[in-house]
């Protein structure tokens, strides 16, 4: 509830640490920020003088497509759901694209994947919206499906020179005068949308309605179903366009090449403050979980440790993280 | 449409009336039983050598994930989740194999009793810190898979170790009748040492009490924090042997999870065990696992893409799940 009533801290604020507290619960970005920078000193200290700009582009450039992951988590943690399939749809949209662009073009393939994960999509808010099946259990059952069907339609394509488009290539892992990533002209309106569709349309009100007390939201006359069909839709739109920029960043395509994002983009709404109860969170604090976790796993891998314990750092972190949320903003 | 909560009133009723009503409570089991009849049928026709080594086959590759979905089903009626059974079966897996191979058979008793302890420890840790830092368990268990497939990457780098020779025996082979795998057989002795004790005891109702209603269950004086972990206690007990029936059933230690969370997950909602809480038993998602592991061997004897047996995997679990929801919101409506 990032957008939270914080009237009670009048007089004098900032001396008490109720008032910390309350600015923490009002504003969580505040204390992840500070992790964030306590983080980059930590890789400032740990290998002197790698913290440059190029250091924070080639970062910037690797937090995008999990940023945009994590953004579906968000939207449908904040309904109280769970979106599983963003791995399955975002590799095959990629995949999908990659295949395309040889013979039909390259906007054909944009056009094509978007509407192949659109409809994965539909089908994961249909499930969940009117069927009621539990996101958990239809967004992993999608991504079986997905997965499956992408899989044919590698064995149905023939394998010449299918590749990442330059255009993607220029923009998932180009960059503007070696610093700037070309990603963040996609990113940043995308974040924008997202953060003020959150924030001051009727449907994002909707999605923390819904995700809050559904039975209260229904009274108010939401229909939860259209709601939710919608939320997976965007979801799945969002995860094929994070597809399009990790085949750019990765240059290559695979239909199981964003497999491994999908629990970290639960980890970074997590870290963010998205509640997985739904109802509390926004895509302001995800963004800077997306990032934690890239400067995260960029410290554990610059200090040399082998995966095992990055691993296990990783995992801590994340229990500790949502330990202190959880502490700090609960009530009493 | 689930096992019910309580086995206690019914005893005392009519035999045939106490049948019909342990039918009724266990009918998605039953259902799911009859259906596993019907898919051997099946089975048998399309492939008339489908036998002994058949029945062996799927007892064996069942076993796993039968004792992963008995971890998963004990925490889900419980009302929680547990994402990190598959890291802690490849833990528990990659320690018992690290430590049997090379060593004594008898050695191999001593590992097999440490792993089965480091079980309980392992769930307890998940459960202690579920109720202790009171983050959803879902997030806490999906941040702990890192750290137990992190330890399982420290014991042991590549797929290696070995396993003691007793332990496979245990598990590869038929007992007496031929047709009865000894895989099947340590399921079901494992499932009744532990499982039925629990079972018939009062932790059981405090068990299910607080997956059906933890405010009420509190209210009714059941320790919630202390039943929570007890719950994640019993899944790591069960995850450490789903991850020994791993190192038993091929021999080598393997630090990468397998699919067991997710299919887990999968094989409690098709056993009928509600994922808000509170309702199922195991024998549902271990026949579930049997079902989903006979589905596949069909469908390559059908010849079918494996791909497209991926995909049917999927619609089969949505569309179970969506057929149970439609009937409970059928049920709640009348």
């Amino acid at each position: 509830m990032s957008e939270a009533v914080h009237t009670e801290s009048t007089g004098s604020p900032w001396r008490t640490w109720a008032a910390w507290r309350s600015l923490f619960r009002d504003r969580p970005i505040i204390p992840l920020i500070g992790l964030l920078a306590a983080l980059v000193v930590a890789s400032q200290l740990a290998r002197p003088g790698i913290v440059n700009p190029t250091w924070a582009g080639v970062i910037l450039r690797a937090a995008v497509p999990l940023a945009i992951l994590a953004g579906c988590q968000t939207l449908t943690m904040l309904t109280g759901g769970i979106d599983l399939s963003v791995g399955a749809v975002a590799s095959m949209s990629g995949f999908v694209l990659a295949t395309l662009v040889s013979g039909p073009g390259t906007p054909t393939g944009i056009v094509v994947a978007l509407v192949a994960a659109a409809l994965a999509g539909l089908l994961n808010g249909i499930g969940v919206g009117v069927f009621r099946v539990h996101p958990l259990i239809m967004t992993l059952g999608m991504s079986l499906v997905v997965l499956g069907l992408a899989n044919v339609w590698q064995l149905q394509t023939v394998q010449t020179s299918s590749g990442v488009p330059e255009a993607l290539r220029w923009l998932g892992s180009g960059t503007f005068l070696g610093i700037v990533p070309n990603s963040l002209l996609v990113f940043v309106p995308l974040a924008a949308l997202i953060l003020l569709g959150l924030r001051r349309t009727g449907y994002g009100r909707l999605l923390y309605a819904v995700g809050d007390n559904p039975i209260a939201a229904r009274l108010s006359g939401a229909r939860s179903w259209q709601v939710l069909i919608v939320l997976y839709v965007i979801s799945a739109l969002l995860a094929a366009l994070a597809g399009f920029l990790l085949g750019g960043l990765t240059n290559t395509a695979s239909v199981t090449l964003a497999d491994s994002y999908v629990l970290p983009s639960v980890a970074a709404a997590v870290i963010g403050g998205t509640s997985i109860m739904g109802g509390r969170g926004g895509f302001g604090g995800t963004i800077v979980g997306a990032l934690i976790l890239t400067v995260l796993s960029s410290l554990l891998s610059s200090l040399g440790y082998p995966e095992a314990v990055r691993q296990i750092l990783f995992g801590s972190i994340i229990v500790a993280v949502a330990a202190a949320y959880t502490r700090v903003t609960s009530e009493s | 449409m689930t096992a019910a909560t309580a086995p206690f009133d019914a005893a005392r009723a009519r035999p045939a009336a106490a049948l019909a009503s342990w039918a009724r409570r266990n009918a998605w089991t039953l259902g799911l039983l009859a259906f596993l009849a019907i898919l051997l049928a099946f089975t048998r026709f399309i492939q008339p050598s489908y036998g002994v080594t058949g029945v062996q086959g799927l007892a064996i590759s069942a076993l796993p994930l039968a004792l992963a979905a008995v971890a998963q089903a004990i925490v889900v009626i419980s009302g929680g989740i547990d994402l990190s059974i598959g890291s802690m079966m490849a833990l528990t897996s990659v320690i018992a194999a690290a430590l049997m191979k090379g060593q004594p058979e008898e050695f191999g008793v001593a590992v097999v009793v440490g792993v089965l302890l480091l079980g309980l420890a392992l769930g307890a840790i998940n459960g202690g810190l579920v109720v202790l830092t009171r983050v959803p368990d879902i997030v806490v268990t999906l941040a702990m898979s890192f750290v137990w497939a992190g330890c399982a990457l420290l014991v042991l780098k590549t797929p290696g170790g070995g396993s003691a020779k007793w332990l496979k025996d245990l598990i590869i082979g038929s007992l007496g009748n031929e047709w009865v795998p000894k895989a099947a057989v340590a399921l079901v002795v494992i499932v009744v040492l532990v499982w039925v004790p629990v079972r018939r005891s009062r932790l059981s109702l405090s068990l299910y009490a607080i997956g059906s209603n933890r405010l009420a269950a509190f209210r009714s004086g059941v320790s919630v924090g202390r039943t929570r972990i007890f719950a994640y206690v019993l899944m790591g007990l069960f995850a450490a042997l789903g991850g020994l029936s791993l190192t038993a059933t091929t021999g080598i230690g393997t630090p990468v999870p397998g699919p067991y969370t997710l299919m887990s997950v999968a094989a409690v909602v098709l056993g009928g065990v509600s994922l808000a809480g509170g309702r199922g038993g195991v024998f549902g998602p271990i026949a579930a696992v049997v079902v989903l592991q006979l589905i596949r061997t069909d469908m390559t004897f059908l010849n079918v893409n494996t791909n497209l047996a991926v995909v049917a995997q999927g619609i089969i679990l949505i569309g179970v799940v969506m057929v149970g929801s439609l009937v409970a919101l059928r049920r709640s409506r009348a």
